[in-house]
């Protein structure tokens, strides 16, 4: 570790973890209530499995961003943190506030908990992914304002970097796109309409260059390669990401009651979308192929690389596949959006976090990598998450064909719930590869306590 | 009038030599570059089969365009470009002083387009037109108004290189910004050529 400071990513990564585990158990308690459909009611009724397995996916991915700048940053910037102990409160701050919320939740009726959280006085709650009660949404702002302001001091203070200048971006058009989750409006098309700032905005926008700026600091330390080289593809890369996605919020505007013009806006826009994606895969293998140093860290190596393929495959390609407004038509709110929605996350938030955290654990723990034994257990992790989340992703897709032919394209269409019942099957293979996810999560989670020696035979 | 052979070879642009094959410009801006004409080039395949799905609507309302603004539009833009080509020539061949006043110039003509633009838009605005009044229309508003966000962009780089030039930081032996701006800004001027007859003349 160049600078002590960067101790600071240490519990932000430990939580993540912690929470990934959490929303894989909620995710399996849904994937049954799929095709069990009183699994644990009424003390975990669907709907708030689904708000857990959603926002515990945001939160981590927060907690790891957040880890990930803190370590990012003072190395970037060859300076210490601006403050240390900031960064220490904000964690409990953030994770005791969000254990809370997840309690409450689970603990009393949700009518109870929007009466007690204010939401008469500011309504946050009821809201796709964005849901929080109030006083949990206001202090997300205070914790990614003391965070904001922690990370920007540190750059300021010290050298200036691509990579850290384009994090700051990402991390300040986080928390400013999030503002509009407190803009609330009655008229429904209004309300999507602002609901996807956020949503979109985010995940198809602001954090991919997150992603981007996560993605290049490791291929720079693994790989070795000029620092110039990779900034340039960072550029290029967030450049494309931007012309694409922002008018490809279009996409989410087909037919919520926006003027029609949206249809062509957001077909053409975000069909370009996977470039951006396509590019960043490119990037990384060409970046390892060109390594001027064997790391000895080859498990972050890995993760680096399937960060590339799979968010191609999930955002780019999957995305694609109903992106067009004729498509959509017949896909919108189908089984093929969870199946993108689950390989996106995965091949893109999920394992660039996993990237950080492969490669900035170790050092944090002092030492510059895992022994070679830890090493493999992490990397059979790797293949276990992500060979199930193809599978998932695979039958989730087959699951939308029949229910799009099923319910909306045949000459005798079905009501959803009959369709539901005849894809069940699909449901069924969908969970078992669930738990095949979650056996190489636990894999993932032991790697970190294999000793042995840490350097490679 | 006579002309000074001198004088006369050095307003000669230079033009790069048959074995100088390498990319004018950087890498990173020819994707973009590329990525660009890739959009540009969705949407008129877009307005293609749609107007072949609909050719009367679109002859006649076609008609309603102001050609001749069109047409002084791509005159604006062609000598740009020109001027932008005399700065490339001018700094390949180590005169300074030229280069930021063939940016200039450039830069002026940029300028009329957006003047120019601006008053067509004013009076289809005028007439009540907007994005959801045809279909012809979406295109013809969509399809303009992104080209005009990039000659926008483009004279902002315009701008940045003058700024520069003036510094003198462009030569022969310096030539990765300027002709990546210059290419930036060729293709604006390249989409222009291709939207000008497809959407105000072709019927």
């Amino acid at each position: 570790m160049q600078f002590k400071s960067q101790a600071a990513a240490k519990p932000y990564f430990v939580a993540a973890i912690g929470l990934f585990v959490g929303q894989i158990l909620f995710g399996l308690i849904m994937g049954l209530q799929y095709v069990v459909g009183d699994f644990l009611f009424p003390a975990i009724p669907f709907n708030v499995a689904r708000m857990v397995h959603t926002n515990l996916l945001i939160v981590w991915l927060l907690f790891g961003f957040m880890g990930g700048a803190y370590y990012l940053v003072p190395e970037e910037s060859e300076t210490e943190l601006y403050s240390p102990k900031l960064a220490r409160a904000m964690f409990w701050v953030f994770l005791v506030a969000g254990a809370l919320t997840i309690l409450s939740y689970l603990a009393m009726p949700y009518a109870r908990l929007a009466e007690l959280s204010g939401n008469n006085i500011v309504q946050t709650m009821g809201r796709e992914f964005l849901e929080q009660p109030l006083p949990t949404k206001a202090g997300i702002v205070v914790v990614a304002l003391a965070f904001l302001f922690n990370i920007t001091m540190t750059v300021l203070r010290g050298r200036k970097t691509a990579i850290s200048s384009i994090l700051l971006l990402g991390l300040w058009g986080l928390a400013i796109f999030f503002l509009f989750s407190f803009y609330n409006p009655s008229n429904l098309v209004l309300d999507k309409y602002y609901w996807w700032w956020v949503v979109h905005l985010w995940v198809e926008g602001v954090w991919e260059l997150i992603l981007g700026a996560l993605l290049a600091f490791v291929l720079i330390k693994v790989t070795g390669v000029d620092r110039e080289v990779i900034e340039k593809w960072l550029y290029v890369i967030i450049t494309l990401t931007l012309i694409t996605g922002i008018v490809g919020t279009g996409h989410h505007y087909y037919w919520i009651g926006t003027p029609e013009y949206w249809q062509w806006w957001g077909s053409v826009f975000s069909a370009l979308e996977p470039i951006p994606f396509f590019a960043m895969t490119v990037f990384a293998f060409n970046m390892v192929n060109r390594r001027r140093r064997e790391h000895p860290n080859r498990a972050a190596t890995l993760w680096a690389l399937g960060t590339g393929v799979m968010s191609f495959l999930g955002a780019g390609i999957w995305g694609f596949l109903h992106t067009l407004a004729p498509v959509n038509y017949y896909t919108h709110g189908t089984q093929i959006t969870a199946a993108h929605g689950h390989m996106a996350f995965y091949g893109a938030y999920v394992m660039v976090v996993l990237t950080i955290i492969s490669y900035a654990m170790p050092i944090l723990r002092g030492r510059p990598c895992n022994s070679p034994r830890a090493q493999v257990v992490e990397m059979w992790s790797f293949w276990l998450m992500t060979i199930s989340m193809v599978f998932i992703t695979l039958f989730l897709t087959a699951a939308g064909i029949l229910q799009v032919w099923l319910q909306r394209v045949s000459d005798t269409p079905l009501p959803f719930m009959v369709v539901q019942e005849k894809i069940g099957l699909f449901y069924w293979m969908r969970e078992w590869t669930g738990v095949v996810f979650l056996v190489g999560l636990v894999v993932y989670v032991a790697s970190f306590f294999i000793k042995g020696d840490e350097r490679p035979a | 009038m006579a002309v000074d052979a001198a004088q006369l070879t050095s307003l000669q642009p230079v033009p790069a030599t048959a074995a100088d094959r390498r990319l004018p410009g950087d890498l990173a801006v020819w994707v973009f570059i590329l990525a660009e004409l890739l959009v540009f080039g969705v949407f008129f395949l877009s307005y293609a089969f749609t107007r072949a799905h609909h050719v009367a609507e679109f002859n006649s309302e076609q008609l309603t365009l102001n050609r001749a603004a069109g047409a002084w539009n791509t005159v604006l833009l062609l000598t740009a470009s020109y001027c932008v080509y005399r700065a490339v020539a001018a700094a390949r061949a180590g005169a300074r002083s030229r280069i930021d006043l063939w940016l200039l110039a450039a830069l002026a003509c940029g300028a009329g387009f957006v003047v120019v633009k601006l008053g067509e838009y004013a009076a289809k605005l005028a007439a009540g037109i907007s994005l959801s009044t045809s279909t012809f229309y979406m295109f013809y508003l969509s399809l303009t108004f992104f080209h005009f966000m990039h000659v926008l962009l483009g004279i902002v780089v315009l701008g940045v290189l003058w700024l520069r030039a003036r510094a003198g930081a462009y030569g022969p032996a310096n030539l990765n910004g300027l002709e990546s701006g210059a290419s930036y800004w060729h293709m604006v001027d390249l989409v222009w050529i291709v939207l000008f007859p497809l959407v105000y003349l072709l019927r």
